[in-house]
C-alpha cells in the first residue's frame, strides 16, 4: 500500500489540490444533505452514503480522460457527482422527481447519464461487474482507447459473476479497471466474517490479472495508482485491479443502526484518516491556501448543495402518463 | 425563526417509532450534524441527526414515547436570543412530508342501499382456542424456533441472518439459542448458497434458506428449480429437497424497480415446488412451521410491509396450517374476491367498502399458491356466481389469469359475469412516490372492479 506524502511535500500543484478539495468536499456535503432530507421524508427506499469514501472517486477521476466510462452500485452519489454529473439533477432524482436523472423513475440506486459516460447505478450486489465489462468490449471492439471504470464492494467481491468476469476480461484483454472499494463491510458483515482471502485484489492472480492495494484515503495516492491502471488499459494490456483501503462513516444504508462497529473505530477513521482534511492540511501546511480561501470554498459548496435541495424539493413530481412511458424503445 | 423538529422517517417502511432517548435538553445549543435522539423505529434503533444549528427550544414529546407518528413535531428549535414563546404560533414545520400512506379512499356513495353485515371477520379461519397478539416478524421467528428445537437437521442459512440479527429481524434472538453451526451467516453469494443448501438437503438435512428479499434470489433461481425442484423427478422417486426458500417478496416502499418484484406467479409454474403465501401472522406461523416439515422444497414469499402487522394467533404449541388449503376470511353472499398475502389487505378494505355498498363479498385467502386450494375457491364461486382476483404481480400470467381459467373450465355455468383481476401495473417499479402508487394494485381498484361484475 502507498504512504502517505508528507504534508510539506504534497506531489501536486495548487490548482489540483484544490480542485480534488472542492470536488471531496462537494460529496461530502450533497450527501449530508441527502441524509436530512431521508429524515424528512423527501427522500425515499434506500439510500446509501457515500460519505468517507470521497478520495476514490475523485483521484480516479483525476485519471481519467473525455469518453472513459464508469458503472457502479447503489452507492452511486459521489460517482455521479466526480464524473460531473449536475448535483441539482441526482438530488432531484433522490426526491423522486421530473428533475431528476431518471425523471423520478430510476431513484437514489439507479441513474444513469449517457452523456457523463455513467452507465448506473445497480441494485444487485455484482451486477455492474460484468456489465462494465461489457462496456470495455464495445470499446475494443469498436478500436477506440476508452477506458471503464467498474467499482465493486469487499461484498460483492465474493459474487460468482465477478470471477466469471475475470477470467473473460484478462482473456480478451478488455480495456476495464476493477475497482473494488474496500470499505471493510459488505452491510454488517466485516469482511474477515466473509472470506478467509486476506486481499481482494489478489484474487486475480488466479486469472493473470494486475493490481495493486491503494490506500483509498489518499486521493494523491488513488490518482497515482489510476494513472497506471489506466496507462496498463490504453496500451491494450488490460484489466487490471485497484483494491482501494477506504472506509464508510455512516450506516450501511439509512435504515443501518450499525452496531456491528465501534463508535471509536468510526472516529478513528475520521479524526486519521480523513480525506478531506488531508488534503486541507496539504493546502494549509503547503502554504498553498489560507483558512479564508478554504472558508470560502466551503461557502460556496454549501450554498451549490443547498441549490440542489431547493431544486429537488421543487421540481415537480412526473406526470402520471409516465407510468407507461419509457418501457420498450 | 423557530423551527418544528419532526419525527423522521428511517426505514423504507416507517410510518411510526418510539422515541426512545433524548440526547440534547432544553437549552443545548446543537449544531447541525449533532444527535438529537435515538429513534426505535419498526426494524433497529436509530440515531437521529440535527439538519439545523440552534437551540433547543422546547421538547414537545418526552423519551420513551411510543407510537409517534413520522413527521410529528417532535421539538422546537429556536435562534439565539429567541424563546418559544415568541414564536409559538408562528412555528413553521421544518419539514414537508412527501409521501404520507394514503388511507383507502372510500368509493363515492350514491343513494345507498342497505349496508350488509359482515359475517365471521376477521378472524374467522382460525381454529376454537386461546389465542395471542403478535407479529407476523415474531410469528415468523417462533415458527423456525420451535421446528429448530422439534429437529435437529433444521438450520437456517443467509445474509445477515446470525450476528446482524437478520436484515429485517425475522431471525432475531435465533443465533443466541441455536449457535453458528445452525444459524449460518453467507457471504453475498446467492446462487453458490443457494446450491449449497441443496446439496445439504440431499445429504440429510433440512435447510431453511433465507434471501434478504426474493429479488435476490434470482440469483440462486438456476438452483431453486433446476436443482431443488426437479431431483426427486429425475432421480425416479429416490432423493428430493426437504427444504425452505424464505424472505421478503414483492414491493416494499419506494425502493424501486430492481428490489419491488413479485415472484408469485413465476414460482408457482413450477412443478415440484410448493409455494406458500402467509397474509396474517397466524397464516405465517403455521404454514412455515409445516413448510419446514415437507418433504419438498417450499418457496415461503414473505411481505416486509405485513412484517409488522399483528394478528391473533393459537397459542396452542401443534398449530399447523396444511399447504394447499385456503381460508375464507369473510363470508358473503353475492362476489367472490380471490387473494392472498398483502392483496388481502385492499381485498378485506375493500369488501368493508362494498358492504356498505349492500354488496356482500366473500374473502378468500388462498395461503398457499402451489398446490392452490380450486375446491375453496370453486365452491364459493358456485355460490356467488362472480369473482375477482387480487395480487400485486404483474397481469401477463398471473395467479389471477390462472384462476380465471380453471374457473371458466370448471364452473362456467355459474357465472353471471366474467372474472376480473386486479394486478400491479404491466410496468417495473417506478420509483417516484406518485407513480408507484399508481403501479400497484389500490382498495378503489378492487371495489370498482367488483363493481363492474356486480353490474353496478
Ligand atoms: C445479489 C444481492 N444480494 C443481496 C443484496 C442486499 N445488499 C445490498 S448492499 C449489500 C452489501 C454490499 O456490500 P459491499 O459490496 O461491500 O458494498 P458497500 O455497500 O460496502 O458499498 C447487500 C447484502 C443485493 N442488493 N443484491
Ligand atoms: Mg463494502
Amino acid at each position: 500500500m502507498v504512504a502517505r506524502k508528507p504534508a510539506d511535500r504534497p506531489n501536486a500543484s495548487k490548482e489540483d489540490l484544490l480542485k480534488y478539495y472542492r470536488e471531496m468536499l462537494l460529496i461530502r456535503r450533497f450527501e449530508e444533505k441527502a441524509g436530512q432530507l431521508y429524515g424528512m421524508g423527501l427522500i425515499g427506499g434506500f439510500c446509501h452514503l457515500y460519505i468517507g469514501q470521497e478520495a476514490v472517486v475523485v483521484g480516479l477521476e483525476a485519471a481519467a480522460k473525455d469518453g472513459d466510462k464508469r458503472i457502479t452500485s447503489y452507492r452511486d452519489h459521489g460517482h455521479m457527482l466526480a464524473c460531473g454529473m449536475d448535483p441539482k439533477g441526482v438530488m432531484a432524482e433522490l426526491t423522486g422527481r421530473i428533475g431528476g436523472y431518471s425523471k423520478g423513475k430510476g431513484g437514489s440506486m439507479h441513474m444513469f447519464s449517457k452523456d457523463r459516460h455513467f452507465y448506473g447505478g445497480h441494485g444487485i450486489v455484482g451486477a455492474q461487474v460484468p456489465l462494465g465489462a461489457g462496456l470495455a468490449f464495445a470499446d475494443k471492439y469498436l478500436g477506440n482507447d476508452n477506458v471503464t471504470f467498474t467499482y465493486f464492494g469487499d461484498g460483492a467481491a465474493n459474487q460468482g459473476q465477478v470471477y466469471e468476469t475475470y477470467n473473460m476480461a484478462e482473456l480478451w484483454n478488455l480495456p476495464v479497471v476493477f475497482v473494488i472499494e474496500n470499505n471493510q463491510y459488505a452491510m454488517g458483515t466485516s469482511m474477515k466474517r466473509s472470506t478467509k482471502s486476506p486481499s481482494m485484489w489478489e484474487r486475480g492472480a488466479a486469472y493473470g490479472i494486475k493490481g495493486e492495494a491503494v490506500d483509498g484515503m489518499d486521493v494523491l495516492a488513488v490518482k497515482a495508482a489510476g494513472e497506471k491502471a489506466v496507462a496498463t488499459c490504453r496500451a491494450g494490456d488490460g484489466p487490471y485491479i485497484l483494491e482501494m483501503m477506504t472506509y464508510r462513516y455512516r450506516g450501511h444504508s439509512m435504515s443501518d443502526p450499525a452496531k456491528y462497529r465501534t463508535r471509536e473505530e468510526v472516529d478513528k477513521m475520521r479524526s486519521e484518516k480523513d480525506a478531506i482534511d488531508h488534503v486541507r492540511d496539504l493546502l494549509l501546511q503547503g502554504g498553498l491556501a489560507s483558512d479564508d480561501d478554504l472558508k470560502a470554498i466551503d461557502k460556496d459548496i454549501k450554498a451549490r448543495v443547498n441549490e440542489a435541495a431547493e431544486f429537488a424539493k421543487d421540481s415537480p413530481e412526473p406526470p402520471l402518463a409516465d407510468l407507461w412511458t419509457d418501457i420498450y424503445a | 425563526m423557530a423551527t418544528e423538529v419532526l419525527m423522521p422517517a428511517l426505514s423504507p417502511t416507517m410510518e411510526e417509532g418510539t422515541l426512545a432517548k433524548w440526547l440534547v435538553k432544553e437549552g443545548d445549543s446543537v449544531k447541525s450534524g449533532q444527535i438529537l435522539a435515538e429513534i426505535e423505529t419498526d426494524k433497529a434503533t436509530m440515531e437521529f441527526e440535527a439538519v439545523d444549528d440552534g437551540i433547543i427550544g422546547k421538547l414537545l414529546i418526552a423519551e420513551g414515547t411510543a407510537g409517534v407518528k413520522v413527521n410529528t413535531p417532535i421539538a422546537v428549535l429556536v435562534e439565539d436570543g429567541e424563546t418559544v414563546d415568541d414564536t409559538a404560533p408562528a412555528t413553521k414545520p421544518a419539514t414537508v412530508a412527501a409521501t404520507v400512506a394514503a388511507a383507502a379512499p372510500v368509493a363515492a356513495q350514491a343513494a345507498a342501499p342497505a349496508p350488509v353485515a359482515a359475517k365471521g371477520w376477521p378472524h374467522a379461519d382460525l381454529p376454537e382456542g386461546p389465542t395471542k397478539t403478535m407479529t407476523v416478524r415474531e410469528a415468523l421467528r417462533e415458527a423456525m424456533a420451535e421446528e429448530m428445537r422439534r429437529d435437529p437437521s433444521v438450520f437456517l442459512m443467509g445474509e445477515e441472518v446470525g450476528e446482524y440479527q437478520g436484515a429485517y429481524k425475522i431471525s432475531q434472538g435465533l443465533l443466541d439459542e441455536f449457535g453458528a453451526k445452525r444459524v449460518v451467516d453467507t457471504p453475498i453469494t446467492e446462487h453458490g448458497f443457494a446450491g449449497i443448501a441443496v446439496g445439504a438437503s440431499w445429504g440429510g438435512l433440512r435447510p431453511i434458506v433465507e434471501f434478504m428479499t426474493f429479488n435476490f434470489a434470482m440469483q440462486a433461481i438456476d438452483h431453486i428449480i433446476n436443482s431443488a425442484a426437479k431431483t426427486l423427478y429425475m432421480s425416479g422417486g429416490q432423493m428430493g429437497s426437504p427444504m425452505v426458500f424464505r424472505g421478503p417478496n414483492g414491493a416494499a416502499a419506494r425502493v424501486g424497480a430492481q428490489h419491488s418484484q413479485d415472484y408469485a406467479a413465476w414460482y408457482s409454474a413450477i412443478p415440484g415446488l410448493k409455494v406458500c403465501m402467509p397474509y396474517s401472522a397466524a397464516d405465517a406461523k403455521g404454514l412455515l412451521k409445516t413448510a419446514i416439515r415437507d418433504p419438498n422444497p417450499v418457496i415461503f414469499l414473505e411481505n416486509e410491509i405485513l412484517y409488522g402487522r399483528s394478528f391473533e394467533v393459537p397459542t396452542d404449541p401443534d398449530f399447523t396450517i396444511p399447504l394447499g388449503k385456503a381460508s375464507i376470511l369473510r363470508d358473503g353472499d353475492d362476489v367472490t374476491i380471490v387473494s392472498f398475502s398483502i392483496g388481502l389487505t385492499y381485498a378485506l378494505q375493500a369488501a368493508e367498502i362494498l358492504a356498505k355498498d349492500g354488496i356482500s363479498a366473500e374473502v378468500v385467502n388462498l395461503r398457499t399458491l402451489r398446490p392452490i386450494d380450486y375446491d375453496t375457491v370453486l365452491a364459493s364461486v358456485m355460490k356467488t356466481n362472480r369473482c375477482v382476483t387480487v395480487e400485486e404481480g404483474f397481469p401477463v400470467g398471473s395467479i389471477g389469469d390462472h384462476l380465471a381459467s380453471t374457473i371458466m373450465q370448471r364452473a362456467f355455468d355459474y357465472l353471471d359475469a366474467p372474472v376480473v383481476t386486479c394486478t400491479g401495473k404491466d410496468v417495473p417499479m417506478p420509483y417516484a412516490a406518485n407513480l408507484e402508487k399508481l403501479a400497484l394494485t389500490t382498495t378503489a381498484d378492487v371495489v370498482a372492479a367488483v363493481k363492474s361484475v356486480c353490474y353496478r
